[in-house]
């Protein structure tokens, strides 16, 4: 075992550990921040595989802005924030189960098949130079629909979460006013079909934010 | 390296995720499970590009995609978690119970493990 192979089994186990507690731990929010120790454990694994863009957009993406939406979450729900026993399943066993069951498949698959293959890791393999020009020059066009689906992504997200776009007049109405889905059908705000969806909000968006202002 | 060490943390860590969005019932805390099978493959993606010594990259390129991906999904699970949570006062997705056949059953469950959640069910049927 190289010096290498050490480092990154200790990464490992840190990875995978703190991944056992974000789904075993009784505190909402301590998952969260356990979640930020694995997903650091895991960019130290993208380091040492020489991948140091890829690395560091895990740590800018995933430690700083999707774990600051999920903590963002747990307090918009109100979630209880001390401990609670109601976080786990009834099917705890079986999801043991299928859990050990996947583990013992994919680790026995993967120490079959790769028993003698050595990774040729080179210093500046995953440079941002690197990267960039591979990106950039072939997979541009992946890279475009990446940016259109991330668009839609923010428009849905805005358009899902405001109350004042639904089909209902007025500002959200409580929990279950108004017969079926009535908050609930946010994204389908009648007179867009098809991908324009998110469109026809826009000025009344504007609109209605000057009025706030 | 051998190729056995990312691809067996990758495999654990994929698991460990399976086993969260099946025993939790919090679904923020579902979606923490989704990020955690995510960054196994982002793992798996990049050690085999390493190992293919891929002259694209391809690889690391997917892996950026992929978080790119997660971010997004994150963006909108979130925001439909806070829809649920707006309209049936609860996100335990074991009391998300309406789209069951025998409504009967569905009505004594959820009131009896969730009363709250199933007075706002009721109210909006």
């Amino acid at each position: 075992m190289t010096a290498q192979e050490l480092v990154f089994v200790l990464l490992g186990v840190v990875t995978v550990g703190a991944g056992v507690l974000v789904v075993t731990t009784r505190q909402l929010v301590h998952a969260a921040l356990w979640l930020v120790v694995s997903f650091g454990g895991l960019a130290g694994s993208f380091l040492l595989l020489t991948a140091e863009f890829v690395a560091w957009v895990q740590v800018l993406i995933y430690i700083g802005a999707v774990i600051v939406l999920l903590l963002f979450g747990i307090m918009l729900t109100r979630a209880p924030i001390g401990r609670s026993a109601a976080l786990d399943s009834g099917n705890r066993w079986a999801a043991l189960a299928v859990a050990a069951a996947t583990a013992g498949v994919l680790v026995t698959v993967v120490v079959r098949g790769f028993k003698d293959a050595y990774l040729p890791l080179r210093v500046g393999g995953g440079a941002a130079g690197a990267i960039g020009s591979s990106v950039f020059r072939g997979w541009v066009l992946p890279f475009e629909i990446i940016s259109v689906l991330l668009l839609a992504a923010l428009i849905g997200a805005i358009v899902l979460s405001r109350t004042d776009v639904g089909p209902g007049p007025g500002p959200g109405p409580g929990p279950g006013a108004g017969p079926g889905p009535g908050p609930g059908a946010g994204p389908g705000p009648g007179p867009g079909p098809g991908p324009g969806d998110g469109r026809p909000p826009g000025p009344q968006n504007d609109h209605v934010e000057r009025e706030e202002r | 390296m051998h190729v056995v060490y990312p691809a067996v943390v990758a495999a654990l860590l994929f698991s460990v995720g399976v086993y969260g969005v099946l025993a939790r019932r919090n679904a923020i805390l579902v979606l923490m499970s989704v990020e955690l099978m995510l960054g196994a493959v982002n793992l798996n993606l990049v050690a085999f590009d390493a190992w293919t010594r891929d002259r694209l990259h391809g690889g690391q390129a997917l892996a950026l995609f992929t978080i790119a991906i997660a971010a997004a999904e994150v963006g909108l699970g979130l925001a439909i978690a806070l829809l649920v949570f707006r309209t049936r006062r609860t996100i335990d997705v074991d009391a998300l119970r309406t789209l069951r056949e025998d409504r009967e059953l569905d009505e004594r469950d959820v009131s009896a493990a969730h009363p709250e959640g199933a007075a706002a069910e009721r109210r909006a049927p």
